[in-house]
């Protein structure tokens, strides 16, 4: 009994941080690369199918906290507008929204762990506010 | 300011809706009853709120003014080229509408830049190819600060510069204004919303018929 309880939590607790990902999605990053992530023509670079997101892998919990400025070559493309960060996600929001964009969207793109991103943040701490 | 928006974008639509045969559009706005004399009796006209003449430029340098739009059915917006916010999706909605109606001549879209001091036509030009839209359709308009945030108040749009830098300095309504050939206001909507768009095009032909019937 108390098993199956432990399960159930545990089960609800995992449901909620996957929906965690596509929550913070929707509130960060789909007015811009839109509900199908698929961007905006020449102007806003994919997610869906992004070579970006597998070449890159490494710079993207930081690309999330501090935004970036300058051009982008996404498929072949090359972009140039600037994105903002969000300063204020936790490591263990930036996890669960690359692990969102990662396998959503048609990507099957390598998970994130927790600590691996705890790593890739650590040249890049939030600004002081 | 969202929540500000639904209600009005919720009474407009409460009056415009009907069936689609035979269906008419209200003009949109304040009006005025006016008063003259004719032949010793007094009547009443009714004056419409009407937009006023005005002169921007595109991403092309060309001249946009009242004339360009005499007698076409066009849809406005406000945004800006940095918005971090609502205007990308402005933006893919306005291009189902610039898909839909590319090929009819007597349909304009017009996008004001609330930001004009950053979007320069060199700006918006950039901007305009990215989407890969043309010029003579869809003109992406910059100008004198003051006369673009008072045709916004003439087209009924809540635009602002907050400072705010999260939102990207600005705030603005989201909405699609569609615009008779006497540029009169037929219709708001929702250019958030796919939904408020899929209205808008199908209003677009109500507003195109009135013009052929008025021609004959």
């Amino acid at each position: 009994m108390m098993g199956l309880l432990l399960l159930t939590t545990l089960t609800q607790c995992f449901t909620d941080k996957q929906n965690e990902g596509q929550r913070l999605y929707v509130a960060n990053c789909q007015s811009c690369h839109m509900e199908d992530g698929t961007g905006l023509r020449g102007l806003i670079p994919p997610i869906a199918g992004a070579d970006y997101l597998q070449q890159h892998r490494q710079e993207l919990p930081c690309l999330m906290r501090h935004g970036i400025e300058g051009t982008m070559v996404v498929n072949g493309q090359e972009y140039n507008k600037a994105m903002p960060g969000v300063e204020s996600l936790g490591t263990d929001q930036i996890t669960n929204l690359l692990n969102y964009i990662q396998t959503n969207f048609g990507n099957k793109n390598e998970r994130y762990t927790l600590q691996e991103v705890g790593q890739l943040l650590e040249p890049c701490p939030p600004h002081q506010h | 300011m969202a929540a500000a928006m639904a209600l009005s974008s919720g009474l407009f639509y409460s009056c415009t809706e009907s069936g689609a045969e035979g269906k008419t559009l209200p003009i949109l706005g304040e009006r005025e009853a006016v008063e003259r004399e004719v032949g010793g009796k007094t009547v009443v006209d009714t004056v419409y709120h009407q937009i006023p003449d005005f002169a921007f430029v595109d991403q092309d340098s060309q001249q946009v003014t009242q004339n360009t739009v005499a007698g076409k059915v066009y849809v406005t917006d406000f945004f800006f080229t940095s918005c971090p916010t609502i205007c990308p999706k402005m933006k893919s909605q306005m291009l189902r509408v610039y898909e839909k109606y590319k090929d009819n001549p007597n349909v304009l879209l017009l996008s004001h830049s609330i930001d004009p001091q950053h979007d320069t036509v060199a700006v918006l030009h950039d901007y305009a190819e990215r989407l890969h839209i043309t010029s003579d359709k869809w003109h992406l308009l910059t100008g004198e600060k003051d006369s673009i945030y008072d045709i916004a108040s003439k087209y009924l749009v809540p635009a602002q510069e907050d400072g705010d830098q999260a939102g990207g300095g600005f705030t603005h309504g989201g909405h699609f204004i569609l615009v008779d050939g006497q540029r009169h206001i037929r219709g708001v909507y929702d250019g958030t919303e796919a939904a408020s768009v899929d209205q808008l095009i199908q209003d677009i032909p109500v507003l195109l018929n009135e013009k052929q019937d008025g021609q004959k």
